[in-house]
């Protein structure tokens, strides 16, 4: 009894908190962006210096599929944070791929993506010797 | 189980009551705290590495981290900050100190963003003047045009974990931290983090009186008829 009411409390709450929301207003998404896993990556990334790069990668994949065709986009990022994890993989086909998606998902990123894209080619270039 | 049934009435009152307001004023405020953000309306912003003036470690990072998701939702373009680091560290700036000192021109160049956030961090993790230990994080920051160098908006914020404990958290900004912390929780048991991660939504998350102005792609305020 006394175990089960903090666990209770919240949720009653929640969907109280959702109800309100989708009656309240006629705009239900509450968020811009369908997140995934992306800040829990860039966490792991950040704080644990690189952290497990392909598990992260296949998580933000495996959040990639699952969304695909939804009405909300990946956050700005995204796929910038996966063409860098990709990178450390050693797999720079997907890296340039995931660069060139940010740009086209958020035009925003072009100078930054164009920067990185060059040095990829350039890299890509003078590597075997 | 009667103060639950109260606490829950009660939290129904004031999501109710925060709908009705929150719905209806939108409207700016009459005075403009902010006019040249108004102005110059940026739409990417580099957050920088934060500065750490407390003793762990940990905390630039964790913050760095914690601002991308309320930067977002406000409306801006957040330069992909895992990438924007290591550009950084390739280019051997190793230090949050060491960013600062670039030039806006150069960030600009490099960077391509129209604004950088700074980050101050005052306090990061337990504070041991309060006989419980509760894990306090306080930052300071301010937003530059990199354009021009203009700074566009100055904020602080704090977050304790000792709030979690306060019954006072009703309505739906006690439901949302609820839903934050335990979203987070799933995947960190560091406190602090999930502590930085509040404090970072009222820094850069709320258009109170004196926040951040809505980005470029956020939702329009008041919904199309």
């Amino acid at each position: 009894m006394a175990a089960s009411l903090p666990i209770r409390g919240p949720s009653v709450w929640l969907t109280v908190l959702a109800t309100a929301l989708i009656t309240g207003c006629a705009t239900p998404p509450s968020t811009l962006y369908d997140w995934g896993t992306y800040p829990q990556a860039l966490a792991v990334h950040l704080r644990q210096a690189g952290g497990d790069a392909a598990r992260q990668a296949s998580l933000l994949e495996e959040h990639l599929q699952r969304s695909a065709g939804a009405a909300r986009a990946a956050p700005p990022g995204l796929h910038a944070h996966l063409a860098l994890l990709y990178t450390q993989l050693g797999n720079e086909a997907l890296a340039v791929r995931h660069l060139q998606m940010e740009k086209t998902l958020y035009p925003e990123s072009a100078a930054y993506m164009d920067l990185l894209l060059k040095n990829a080619r350039k890299s890509a270039g003078e590597a075997p010797k | 189980m009667s103060i639950c049934i109260r606490r829950v009435s009660l939290a129904l009152i004031t999501v109710v009551a925060g709908l009705l307001g929150g719905c209806a004023s939108v409207e700016a405020p009459s005075a403009d705290p902010w006019p040249a953000l108004r102005e110059a309306r940026p739409a990417s912003v580099l957050v920088m590495p934060p500065v750490n003036n407390t003793p762990d470690v940990e905390a630039p990072a964790s913050l760095m981290a914690q601002a991308v998701y309320p930067l977002s939702e406000a409306g801006y373009y957040v330069m992909p900050v895992a990438l924007v680091n290591e550009t950084l560290r390739l280019n051997g700036v190793q230090t949050p100190q060491d960013a600062q000192q670039i030039s806006v021109q150069r960030l600009r160049q490099v960077f391509g963003a129209d604004a950088a956030l700074y980050m101050d961090i005052r306090s990061y993790g337990s504070v041991y003047r309060v006989i419980s230990s509760d894990s306090v994080v306080t930052v300071d920051a301010r937003l530059v045009d990199l354009r021009d160098g203009r700074t566009l908006w100055t904020g602080s914020a704090s977050a304790s974990s000792a709030e979690q404990r306060g019954q006072q958290q009703g309505g739906l900004i006690g439901a949302l931290l609820q839903a934050v912390i335990e979203q987070v929780a799933s995947n960190f048991s560091d406190r602090n983090h999930q502590v930085a991660g509040i404090a970072a939504r009222r820094l850069l998350g709320g258009f109170g009186a004196r926040g951040l102005l809505p980005g470029p792609r956020a939702l329009p305020a008041e919904p199309k008829r």
